[in-house]
């Protein structure tokens, strides 16, 4: 298991945005009413967006009185997921895939990238632009090795990283220039490269006319009338 | 030579996103026709159907899903019941569900409404990993066209069914896609696994009846039952029925996800839509067939068997979640069954002292194996600790972190003995990069 804790430096004061208050609304809303510590969750991941993608400690209160729960209750939810940030991180949070699939196809090669560009592994760039940190599996194996950035107005994967591609990447993001999420070659999702070998069959998508429920008790009397008649 | 799937029997016609997946664009592809029939048709007739299709689950373990179903209450008491899908998908080698959440969204959501009729749920959660937030966004959009629609909501499809879906989403914690650490943080908690029993089918999400299936496993249930469990029993071997999405990846030519039959040769598996592997097939070191839980499996078993769950069984491993990790010669396959434990320990709740220390204690031993820094006589200690962890633990994940080093041990064990002798001989020939993180 990983062990964390608390940032040192905490600011003094802090206090969600109405904007996030409502969010977590329009989530407390999606389970019975005495459960509403259900979306105590993504009120934390809410709650990191509107602090600069970290969780300060009085978030952490500021929810505890919100949903009605003990501190400490939400104190452990948010040590014990990892995608909580618990000290402050860059403006573009990169998180880099390091399980075996990625580690396979070069996510050795991409730690490299991010020493040199950004700094040992869990800092901050000096100008509080980059941040990066290794994480586990973040399932999109058939594109390896990738990253997830978070940015400012979302999160997005970046796939079939090189090298090359990689530190253009950073760069780009680093000059504020605009960056194309998902694969960086010249693939569409996770097909094979070059094209699809599958799903390609002529008229397959305006031919599609499932048949109605073939073994449907209904239509199993209707016939077995038939074969009486 | 094995008969290929056709495009017309795969379920998943939008696996790559090239078609639109909005409820237009599903619709046009088969999505939600005669939903409203099959609702009529009763709950009875829709369990006896997915039975009779032979669907086992498709998040790891294999359980039949209509048997499954039918372990819920017959009668609905004061306590409501509840569907929950499993969409945490985080098994290293996997990544299958992600493609179904953003490309083909209406499939699940019309797959969760038949599910939850037939179980009597009039509520159903499904819970996705943290990290997928793009495809939360996507499934968050679908479902609400299908709230405008009338396909789901109060009476749903016309069917006289009250039904709501929600979305809810984790914080990237490996262990919530085991069920009842799902459930648990599913209420907000840390997601520490549950003792069982009670099972969840008894007493789940809130204390009620609640099931927990696979995002694929409920996916494919609307059109089993359009096209008909005979259809869908007609592929793959007898108890390994239907069509499965495979993840392919690692050392093959073009890594990518394909929806097969079962039982298919995973030779051709890998030459057919990979690509082959990188530098031909005997330059193959070996295969983890099922997502990085499963024991791996040199090239001598790999060359003939094939991709189902007893087939994998039989070598002593599993067919999983079906993500092949493909690794090549010039894999440091210690270094990979290494970077694995680290994964393992890193996502062990910490809740039972086997898996805990265990974990730590595994990976620990496996990085001195890497640079052959450890006895000889440490390698049968490592394995008298893996079976140790296996089976002591509240859930899986013991066993899914023993796993993997037995498999190395078992088909491998010359290479680590080698690195040994290396290492003490004064020429480490192995010079791995340092792997993991701490």
């Amino acid at each position: 298991m990983s062990s964390r804790r608390l940032a040192k430096n905490q600011p003094t004061d802090f206090k969600l945005s109405k904007k996030a208050l409502k969010e977590i609304e329009v989530w407390a809303k999606k389970y019975p009413k005495d459960r509403r510590r259900s979306a105590l969750i993504p009120a934390l991941w809410i709650a990191q967006k509107d602090a600069d993608g970290w969780l300060p400690e009085m978030a952490i209160r500021e929810l505890g009185d919100l949903l009605g729960m003990a501190y400490i209750r939400v104190y452990e939810v948010a040590t014990f997921y990892t995608m909580f940030n618990l000290e402050p991180v860059g403006t573009h949070h990169i998180q880099l895939c390091g399980t075996t699939p990625c580690w396979l196809r070069g996510a050795g090669e991409l730690k490299k990238v991010c020493e040199s560009k950004i700094g040992p592994k869990g800092s901050v760039s000096a100008d509080g632009k980059l941040s990066w940190i290794e994480v586990e599996c973040l399932g999109a194996c058939a594109n390896a090795p990738m990253v997830q950035i978070s940015n400012a107005d979302g999160d997005d994967y970046y796939e079939d990283l090189t090298e090359e591609n990689f530190g253009k990447l950073i760069d780009d993001l680093a000059a504020g220039r605009p960056v194309k999420a998902g694969p960086q070659n010249d693939r569409h999702t996770s097909e094979p490269t070059g094209g699809a070998s599958t799903l390609n069959t002529k008229g397959l998508y305006n031919k599609i006319k499932a048949k109605k429920l073939p073994n449907s008790q209904a239509k199993k009397a209707a016939a077995k009338k038939k074969v009486k008649s | 030579m094995v008969e290929l799937l056709q495009d017309k029997d795969r379920i998943f016609t939008n696996l790559y996103g090239l078609q639109d997946w909005r409820l237009e664009g599903a619709k046009k592809r088969g999505a939600w026709l005669g939903t409203k029939e099959i609702l009529e048709e009763g709950r009875d007739w829709i369990i006896d159907n997915m039975k009779a299709s032979g669907l086992r689950g498709r998040g790891g373990a294999g359980f039949p899903t209509g048997l499954k179903w039918s372990f819920m209450p017959k009668e609905v008491t004061n306590r409501p019941h509840y569907l929950v899908v499993n969409a945490d998908e985080s098994e290293p080698g996997t990544c299958k569900d992600r493609e179904m959440l953003r490309h083909d969204p209406h499939l699940l959501i019309e797959g969760c409404l038949v599910a939850s009729f037939a179980m009597q749920a009039h509520k159903c959660y499904i819970y996705l990993r943290g990290e997928y937030v793009q495809e939360r966004n996507r499934l968050q959009a679908a479902i609400d066209e299908a709230y405008k629609a009338g396909l789901v909501g109060k009476n749903a499809c016309g069917s006289g069914w009250d039904f709501d879906i929600y979305m809810h989403h984790g914080a990237g914690a490996y262990i919530c896609g085991e069920e009842t650490a799902l459930l648990e943080s599913l209420e907000g908690k840390k997601g520490q696994p549950r003792l069982k029993p009670p099972f969840p089918a008894n007493s789940g999400l809130y204390g009620c009846p609640t099931t927990v299936n696979n995002v694929e496993s409920i996916a494919v249930v609307p059109t089993i039952l359009r096209r008909g469990a005979t259809w869908f029993k007609s592929f793959g071997r007898e108890n390994n029925a239907g069509t499965k999405v495979y993840c392919i990846s690692g050392h093959v030519n073009k890594p990518c996800n394909v929806e097969e039959a079962l039982s298919i040769p995973m030779k051709t598996l890998i030459e057919e839509y990979a690509g082959g592997v990188r530098g031909g097939w005997d330059n193959l070191k070996c295969v983890i067939p099922g997502g990085s839980s499963v024991p791996l499996l040199p090239k001598e078993i790999c060359d003939t068997v094939l991709m189902d769950f007893d087939a994998l069984r039989e070598v002593q491993s599993g067919l999983g979640t079906a993500g092949m990790i493909v690794m090549d010669n010039s894999t440091d396959v210690v270094a990979a069954i290494a970077r694995l434990s680290y994964f393992y320990k890193h996502e062990s709740c910490g809740q039972c002292t086997p898996c805990r220390e265990g974990t730590g204690w595994m990976w620990r031993v496996m990085e001195r194996m890497v640079r052959g820094e450890a006895e000889t006589s440490e390698i049968d200690m490592l394995l008298a600790v893996t079976k140790q962890v296996e089976g002591h633990t509240i859930c899986a994940l013991g066993d899914a972190a023993a796993w993997p080093i037995q498999g190395l041990i078992r088909h491998f064990r010359h290479e680590i003995e080698d690195r040994i002798d290396n290492y003490r001989a004064g020429k480490p020939v192995f010079v791995s990069t340092n792997i993991a993180a701490e």
